[in-house]
């Protein structure tokens, strides 16, 4: 029986499209994987070393201490990013499969996924270390253990959380709140749950209270899950009722209204969309990193404008980075009725814009760390505006990935918003900008660099017409292939 | 008004698709019938450019279809699902549709008060998402917008399926006013011998991507399209 499970899962993944037409990207991804187990893994390695000697302090205890971000933080991450791989279960559910066997391969199907797989390659590099460092090895293991047991609760935490939007946030401002009354020293949580793990170190025996939880977990995600297994409950979906909108104050568009109107609801509406502008607003802050001068190696001069680019082109790359995908569900629709590809384009082009607009006047904030870092950021603004919304559009046309709006209705699979790919595809966009402003910055000096990524921006901006007759002739001739891929539901 | 030249359509080398010549005239209302695999579809999303044919060309009221875009304007057509925006409310989809056809509110709400026997009280002000609705009123909503703003030629594949007999018969009585007009071009394909009989006045039977009946319906067409599916079926069973 999980011969046949795992011989159905393997079908599904290799005769995918996505699979099929992405092997690129996949193999990319891959990489990025590596480099993710690399970092982890010499993140685990040296960091006792690390901790010790820059901060005076038994490095267990300090791990200890911001445990609990680490966890939470990782139940975020696996919210934006974890899709839930299962098998597909409504054409089971008649077959002769016992519902707990379907239920249970799909839980354990998790267990393999790289979120969880990623965190040994700290964590156990890190457990080797306590042990040469001569910590007593049944300490070690039961402290090991607990970890363990916490990262595989947080994947079927996950499995809840997944189902209902309301607690992710809950815990999402929770999460910030702390972090924040701790770093301004008001209220520290760490110090009361640093002594929790340190406890379950102190006394190996109480490694099996985390373990009791995973397991509670798991049967609770278990019997959620078995208990749902019909089609008008877990396997339907919710339907709320809703209202029809007008949005009248979009007319002013003109012609354009039309579309904008519906790209607004298809933000507001699915979840998928939805995530874009939840990821914009991450991108804002994500500056932070480098214009607060945390991290040493974002000092150098050239990485203001990578800094700009991210801040004010949040949108940009996870929502313009998949039109014309967003329209893939009814795309026989757009291409047959009465609309012209440049008003569709134009209008995808404007909500860019706006949104960038946007981003940029909420970017302002950045005036606290000086002129020159908000400069940095209008300068980019205006590449992104210029430049990037163009290539976006463009390489959108190739991309043909369909996107499952209504993912987010299924009960067990594949509901989720962001994946790395979108991630992966903005490194080009980046690399042209640094270099503009790197050859100006080294030659004459950091003004003449934002000169040469305005005037790139501003000269993308003036060809703007030529450039979208260029992607309406991509557009036109990959129309057949497009409308042939979007057919296909992964 | 639709004519179809030397179309063939070739997917790896097997022809699904086979047509010399075909001639629909402004006003007519066509009837495309076949088994599964026919070409129907094919056919029709070829009318629509939605795919390319292989060989020859369509033309659209003199505008050939796979080169410009001037037949948009009025071509309207129902397909399947995938020409509904799922979560757009019935209604916002109207308007989205009635608004790229030049129509505003009080237009679309104008026509759409004429369906309301049509639509049972099961489409508008139900606050749902087109997705949400069950397959027939999807259908429902996607052959009334196809309606909007006076297309003069109009694709519907299969609007009889997923039909409740009620719904049927008042679909039924709507084809039969647009037959009536001369100025509205209405395509449909179906499985039902019985209603494409009743709603058409002139019936195309594809076989394998071929044109193998061209009837002008009268009274005993149903009868001559019977018998010609059956013999059909006499030959595919083997002999014994």
């Amino acid at each position: 029986m999980l011969k046949k499970f795992i011989t159905l899962q393997w079908r599904s993944f290799i005769r995918s499209a996505s699979f099929q037409t992405n092997l690129a990207l996949k193999i990319l991804m891959g990489f990025l994987a590596l480099y993710f187990i690399f970092v982890f893994s010499m993140l685990g390695a040296f960091s006792y070393k690390i901790i010790q000697e820059q901060l005076n302090q038994d490095p267990l205890m300090v791990l200890n201490r911001f445990l609990v971000f680490y966890l939470v933080g990782d139940l975020v991450m696996r919210y934006l990013m974890q899709r839930m791989p299962v098998v597909n279960i409504k054409p089971l559910l008649s077959l002769p499969f016992s519902k707990n066997k379907i239920v249970h391969f799909s839980l354990w199907k998790t267990v393999i996924s790289f979120f969880n797989i990623v965190h040994a390659f700290f964590f156990i590099p890190f457990f080797i270390v306590l042990l040469t460092e001569g910590y007593p090895a049944a300490n070690a293991v039961a402290w090991l253990v607990m970890v363990t047991a916490l990262i595989y609760s947080n994947n079927f935490l996950n499995v809840f959380l997944n189902d209902i939007d309301t607690v992710f946030y809950t815990v999402l401002t929770a999460l910030l709140l702390l972090a924040g009354l701790t770093y301004y020293q008001v209220f520290d949580i760490t110090q009361y749950t640093g002594p929790v793990f340190t406890w379950v170190y102190d006394h190996p025996i109480w490694s099996v209270v985390p373990v009791v939880i995973l397991v509670g977990l798991y049967l609770t995600a278990f019997k959620y899950f078995r208990n749902r297994l019909y089609l008008d409950d877990g396997l339907k979906g919710k339907t709320s009722t809703v209202t029809s909108e007008d949005l009248t104050w979009l007319n002013r568009f003109g012609g354009l209204a039309v579309f904008l109107k519906n790209d607004i609801k298809l933000i507001k509406r699915n979840k998928r969309s939805r995530t874009t502008i939840f990821m914009s607003l991450a991108f804002i802050f994500y500056g932070l990193l480098f214009f607060s001068g945390g991290i040493e190696v974002y000092e150098g001069p050239v990485w203001r404008i990578f800094a700009g680019i991210f801040v004010t082109g949040g949108f940009l790359f996870t929502f313009g980075q998949f039109v014309p995908s967003w329209d893939s569900s009814y795309y026989p629709l757009m291409m047959s009725q009465n609309i012209k590809y440049r008003d569709y384009l134009n209008s995808k082009w404007w909500l860019m814009v706006i949104a960038t607009l946007l981003t940029t006047v909420v970017a302002s904030f950045y005036l606290y760390f000086g002129w020159e870092v908000y400069l940095a950021i209008v300068v980019s603004a205006i590449y992104n505006i210029g430049v990037n919304s163009h290539v976006v559009l463009w390489g959108g046309a190739y991309i043909k990935t369909p996107i499952d709006l209504t993912s987010n209705k299924k009960a067990f699979g594949d509901k989720q918003a962001f994946n790395v790919k979108t991630l992966l595809l903005t490194i080009p966009k980046l690399i042209l900008p640094l270099l503009l402003y790197g050859a100006g910055h080294y030659t004459l000096g950091p003004n003449f660099g934002y000169i040469l990524v305005v005037v790139a921006g501003l000269a993308g901006f003036a060809f703007k017409d030529r450039v979208f007759n260029v992607i309406e002739k991509v557009y036109k001739s990959e129309k057949y292939k497009t409308l042939v891929a979007y057919k296909q539901k992964s | 008004m639709i004519t179809l030249n030397q179309i063939a359509k070739e997917y790896k080398k097997v022809r699904v698709l086979d047509v010399e010549a075909l001639e629909i005239p402004k006003g007519q209302s066509f009837g495309l019938v076949g088994n599964n695999g026919a070409g129907k579809t094919t056919m029709f999303s070829m009318l629509l450019d939605l795919v390319r044919p292989t060989t020859g060309y369509i033309m659209n009221n003199d505008v050939r279809v796979d080169q410009s875009e001037a037949w948009k304007p009025f071509t309207a057509a129902f397909l399947d699902e995938s020409f509904l925006i799922g979560y757009l409310t019935p209604e916002e989809y109207f308007y989205f549709i009635g608004e790229l056809r030049g129509q505003n509110k009080a237009d679309v709400d104008r026509l759409l008060k004429g369906f309301e026997d049509f639509f049972n009280g099961e489409i508008l002000g139900v606050k749902k998402y087109l997705r949400d609705l069950s397959k027939g009123n999807q259908k429902k909503v996607g052959i009334v917008a196809a309606l909007i703003g006076n297309p003069e030629v109009i694709i519907l594949d299969e609007p009889f399926a997923n039909l409740d007999p009620t719904t049927q018969i008042r679909l039924k009585k709507i084809l039969r006013e647009l037959k009536e007009t001369t100025e509205v071009t209405v395509l449909i394909s179906s499985h039902d011998l019985m209603h494409v009989t009743e709603v058409c006045e002139r019936i195309v039977v594809l076989e394998k991507g071929v044109v193998v009946k061209d009837i002008k319906t009268s009274p005993e067409t149903l009868k001559e399209l019977e018998v010609f599916f059956s013999g059909e079926l006499k030959e595919n069973v083997p002999a014994s």
